[in-house]
């Protein structure tokens, strides 16, 4: 449960598929246009998926359903590649071990 | 209250454009299909000393160029005995917020604050979010920054994701949205709702901006080796780092050629919510460079002072797998972790040093910041996890959200050339689009310029039009 003030993230369609403008490919067209933004909650309290107000890193108010209480970042370095560590081998015996280029 | 429906608010785009902008575009406009180009740029009230003032006093340019030694001797392998030209890059990841467009958004934010509004809003995905933020902080602005960033899966290209979280990192409010050019809706609410100003990529003020580069380059050079460089490798998505870049080296003095250079990725449509997370770049790809150069004004100003097609000599593609293998390579033969979109220059000099004599000299003109997400890393385990496959091979064999081909040897890396003059009939023809007369003489000499050609080849390609 959100209280007032707690850094939440919010989720709103901003325009419908039927809203959306013709120049889409039908892939894009059969979706609606969505949006994410942060920011503190202004309601007293709230649960996830109820419609909430938040107030921006500007100070703007945006209304929409609450999908996130402190939003963290999960951003990574990814899974192993393995080909980079062969890209690097290649390079390295071409420059200094005399391997055909 | 008014009506925010999308037909209401793009109906109302020229005014709230003009209100922020603070600029009427319509002075420029020319006979028939022409505008004064020049006007635009000279309008502004900066000149590139200004600029450069500006960049200094806000930490932005004066970025190091370094020699790179090793790609050289590797490209020097490749290339026919006596072929293989020193090859230079310039570390525009050196700027604060990790890239060249902070040239691009220092005098914007700058004539934002001194024409009084109180925040700016830039609508991108790229590096220029960051570069509008970090700017913003430092002169003291709000910052609103408005990328198309998830398919309807809510899945998140990880290098948008990463942008996200660097403006927010640097004080700004992140809009973030699905796929769809209707990205222009809502930035418009925002310009309508905060009247904040818009700190366009396209603006006069960004374009002239990124001057300084070039003239640095040119003043660089000169300095260090006693001559121009005799190649600089531009990346192209918009199509403002070319002219901006292009048009310093000039005021410079430097007769270096300028080419462009753009990832392939043909075939893939840039609108496309299915397609959107089966590509790896997210910039400086042919899904824009090849519209901006012979469309530019589809942007988000009036007239796109962002204008390639009339400063570029030569326009060349590189696959993702060759930017990943040259981004790797830079960091494993140079000891220089950047990218990797940033790299798309240094993937074509890699190979065009191979045309060239070893005393002559290539520059790629820029670096960027790299990071989690935004990585080779996390974008090749990306690109597995949506089902792109991972080769090595010849990588013209690469097939856009299909593969990703790593040149087997490094002499696979090949620069391709595009046909520029096929662009320069495109831009002819999309600018006489629904014409019902015949051009002037004035609106024929502005299309010479628009591409950067003759008269012969403007009445050709007219005619071949039937205008």
């Amino acid at each position: 449960m959100a209280k007032k003030n707690d850094y939440v993230r919010i989720h709103r369609n901003i325009l419908l598929p039927e809203e959306r403008t013709g120049k889409l490919p039908e892939d894009t067209k059969n979706v609606p246009l969505e949006m994410w933004v942060k920011g503190y909650l202004q309601d007293e309290s709230a649960a996830i998926g109820d419609t909430v107000t938040v107030k921006t890193a500007v100070g703007r108010l945006e209304t929409g359903r609450l999908i996130e209480e402190r939003p963290c970042y999960t951003l990574n370095y990814g899974e192993y590649v393995p080909e980079i560590l062969q890209i690097d081998r290649t390079l390295r015996g071409v420059l200094f071990e005399g391997e055909e280029a | 209250m008014k009506d925010r429906s999308y037909a209401a608010v793009t109906g109302r785009k020229t005014e709230i454009i003009r209100d922020a902008v603070g600029m009427d575009y319509s002075k420029y406009e020319r006979e028939g299909i022409a505008f004064d180009y020049e006007a635009l740029m000279n309008d502004t009230g900066y000149t590139l000393e200004d600029h450069i003032r500006i960049q200094r006093e806000y930490n932005v340019g004066n970025t190091p160029v370094f020699e790179l030694h090793n790609l050289t001797e590797l490209a020097r392998k490749c290339a026919a005995p006596g072929k293989g030209a020193r090859i230079f890059v310039k570390d525009e990841a050196s700027n604060p917020a990790g890239s060249f467009k902070e040239r691009r958004a220092a005098t914007s934010v700058y004539h934002a604050k001194k024409m009084g509004y109180k925040g700016v809003v830039a609508a991108t995905s790229g590096n220029y979010g960051a570069a509008v933020a970090s700017q913003a902080a430092m002169q003291g602005l709000k910052c609103i920054i408005v990328q198309e960033c998830y398919d309807s899966k809510g899945v998140g290209q990880p290098e948008i994701v990463e942008k996200a979280r660097k403006c927010e990192a640097l004080g700004a409010e992140v809009l973030q949205l699905t796929v769809g050019p209707e990205l222009f809706y809502e930035t418009l609410l925002m310009l309508e709702d905060t009247g904040y100003f818009n700190a366009s990529l396209y603006s006069a003020f960004g374009i002239g901006g990124v001057e300084t580069l070039g003239w640095e380059l040119g003043h660089q050079f000169k300095e260090r080796c006693g001559k121009d460089p005799d190649v600089v490798v531009i990346a192209n998505a918009g199509g403002g780092n070319l002219t901006g870049t292009a048009r310093g080296l000039r005021k410079a003095g430097c007769k270096a050629k300028v080419v462009a250079a753009s990832v392939d990725l043909t075939g893939l449509s840039m609108a496309s919510d299915e397609q959107f997370n089966r590509k790896s770049f997210t910039t400086a790809h042919t899904g824009f460079g090849v519209p901006y150069a012979t469309d530019p004004d589809h942007s988000d100003m009036p007239r796109s002072a962002a204008r390639p097609l009339r400063y570029m000599d030569r326009y060349v593609t590189v696959k993702q797998g060759e930017v990943f293998y040259i981004t790797e390579a830079l960091a494993n033969l140079e000891g220089m972790e950047k990218g990797p979109a940033g790299n798309t220059s240094l993937a074509a000099a890699f190979s065009l040093a191979q045309e060239m004599d070893r005393d002559q000299i290539i520059v790629a003109q820029e670096t960027e910041y790299t990071g989690a997400g935004k990585h080779l890393q996390p974008q090749l385990a990306f690109a597995r996890k949506n089902g792109i496959e991972l080769l090595f091979g010849d990588p013209k064999d690469e097939i856009p959200g299909k593969n990703i081909i790593f040149p087997a040897r490094p002499s696979l890396l090949k620069a391709r050339d595009m046909d520029l003059d096929h662009l320069r009939r495109s831009l002819i023809k999309r600018q006489t689009r629904g014409l019902d007369h015949a051009l002037t003489d004035a609106e024929i000499a502005y299309l010479m310029e628009e591409t950067n050609a003759s008269e012969a080849f403007v009445r050709a390609a007219l005619k071949e039009l039937g205008v």
